[in-house]
């Protein structure tokens, strides 16, 4: 095995395109390192991506916040411009693990690892966050729900690599959340789990409106029906039943230890009207 | 096989070690260069038993990899009492009995000493959210959350 430590992302790309054995980018190490020592991946090449120029840092630009690949979600939860504008994204990132974890692990990881109960994930989706993908052709921005594509399975191509995590700039009377189902209250998997985002109007009437769920199917659902319902509305009781129908409707769980298909359906569809309570009260709803 | 030569600092000293490029920090620290106060309970990142600061966070050590400590500054449990002067976690633990075993001690050390740094008033609830990637098999808990709120209140009149 080789362990490098590449300083530009054409070096990082360049090396993983050309690596004739399996390869594995490594950022805060907490999917990759447990996989490894489990015996599920045995690389041949390590890239460590941590001392990429610009990839810790998260800058806020004219369209918004770009997240570098390698910046630990502890200091997300630090970044108080981000906070403000993406509590719900934040709120999420900072659900996984322990403080231990935090120190190391990043949402760029979180996506690539392709769980179906990664935490931050359904929240990016929700925030219709995007993805630079840098590869030997170059670059191209894309959905983050188009990167997972079945549990440990991403789209990116050999040679590619996510260098950012892009979200927009918000408009006034904004608001997201994210909420999970776990049996403890601190270091546990998803059981389910939804993110919401929405933005409303000047009389307080939903505009706009993404509902994500998580552990609910192979990979986190973006469900379009959920959002739809809630536009023109301002949270009333029935608009919420109607979204708690519709996300259990959606969701394609599995039965396992952690709970059952039952269990899922009926909790993905109360925690997306909690999220969804959340987020219009942080847009400002009333 | 020569390994990966790093250059780190570990509790203010400069280090060289030459690693393989599967070891962990974890391993480094306790088998290479003899600081055996970390201990590894699980080896996954679920226990905290091997946690150690790098370059002021707060991370597992058995899930770094040793190379990745090059040019960083690593702070471990052996940097924590000043000769023979215990840091007031150390003292609080002794006197509140927070451990049995102490396999999981060096671990809440550091992970404390990392909360106070960052939140010199928690409280409990902020103690025990805070050090939820700390494992005993021993206490119950209770002794330690004491510990590291009475340390917390000798250290803010300090
Ligand atoms: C104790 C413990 C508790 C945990 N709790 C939670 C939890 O509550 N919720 C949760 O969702 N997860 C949890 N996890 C899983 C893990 O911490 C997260 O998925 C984390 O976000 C992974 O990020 P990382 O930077 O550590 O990823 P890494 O381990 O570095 O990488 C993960 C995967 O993504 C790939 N990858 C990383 N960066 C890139 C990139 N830029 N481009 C392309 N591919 C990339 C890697 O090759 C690897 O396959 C936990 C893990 C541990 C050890
Ligand atoms: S040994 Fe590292 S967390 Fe348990
Ligand atoms: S004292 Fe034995 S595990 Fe904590």
């Amino acid at each position: 095995m080789r362990y490098i430590r590449p300083l530009s992302i054409e070096d990082a790309v360049g090396e993983l395109a050309k690596a004739v054995g399996p390869a594995a980018i490594l950022a805060g190490g907490s999917d990759l390192l447990v996989r490894m020592k489990g015996g599920f991946i045995e690389p041949e090449l390590i890239v460590d991506i941590k001392a990429i120029g610009g990839l810790a840092d998260i800058a806020e630009t004219a369209d918004g916040f770009r997240i570098g690949a390698a910046v630990p979600c502890a200091v997300l939860g630090e970044n108080k411009a981000l906070r403000k504008a993406w509590p719900g994204v934040v709120e999420a990132a900072n659900l996984i693990g322990s403080k231990q974890v935090q120190g190391r692990c990043t949402i760029t990881g979180n996506l690539c690892n392709a769980s179906p109960a990664a935490d931050s994930v359904p929240a990016l989706v929700a925030a219709a966050a995007q993805a630079v993908v840098a590869g030997p052709s170059g670059k191209r921005t894309i959905a983050v729900e188009a990167v997972p594509t079945g549990p440990g399975r991403t789209s990116l191509a050999k040679g590619e690599m996510i260098e950012a995590i892009l979200l927009d700039k918000r408009p006034e009377h904004a608001g997201d959340a994210y909420l999970r189902f776990i049996p403890r209250t601190e270091m546990d998997i998803a059981v389910v789990s939804a993110g919401v985002n929405l933005t409303l109007d000047e009389k307080g009437a939903i505009k706009t409106a993404r509902v994500a769920l998580g552990a609910a199917a192979p990979t986190v659902l973006l469900v379009e029906e959920a959002g739809q319902v809630l536009i023109g509305s301002k949270l009333d009781e029935e608009t919420l039943e109607r979204l708690a129908k519709i996300c259990a409707g959606a969701c394609r769980p599995i039965d396992d230890k952690r709970g059952t298909i039952e269990f899922r359906r009926k909790v993905a569809g109360v925690l997306a009207q909690r999220a969804a309570t959340t987020a219009y009260k942080r847009a400002g709803g009333k | 096989m020569a390994g990966i030569a790093v250059s780190t600092t570990i509790n203010g000293d400069a280090v060289e070690y030459l690693c393989q490029p599967d070891e962990t920090l974890l391993d480094v620290l306790r088998d290479r260069l003899g600081l055996t106060g970390a201990k590894e309970g699980c080896g996954t990142g679920d226990c905290g038993a091997c946690s150690v600061i790098v370059d002021g966070r707060l991370v597992c050590s058995c899930l770094v990899l040793g190379a990745e400590a090059e040019g960083r500054k690593v702070e471990t449990i052996e940097g924590m009492a000043h000769g023979d002067q215990l840091h007031p976690l150390q003292q609080k633990f002794l006197e509140h009995a927070a451990l049995q075993c102490g396999i999981c001690t060096p671990g809440f050390l550091i992970a404390a000493k990392d909360l106070l740094e960052k939140n010199p008033s928690p409280t409990e609830e902020e103690i025990r959210f805070g050090l939820a990637g700390n494992l005993c098999r021993c206490t119950g808990y209770d002794k330690i959350v004491r510990a590291v709120q009475d340390a917390a209140n000798v250290m803010k009149g300090a």
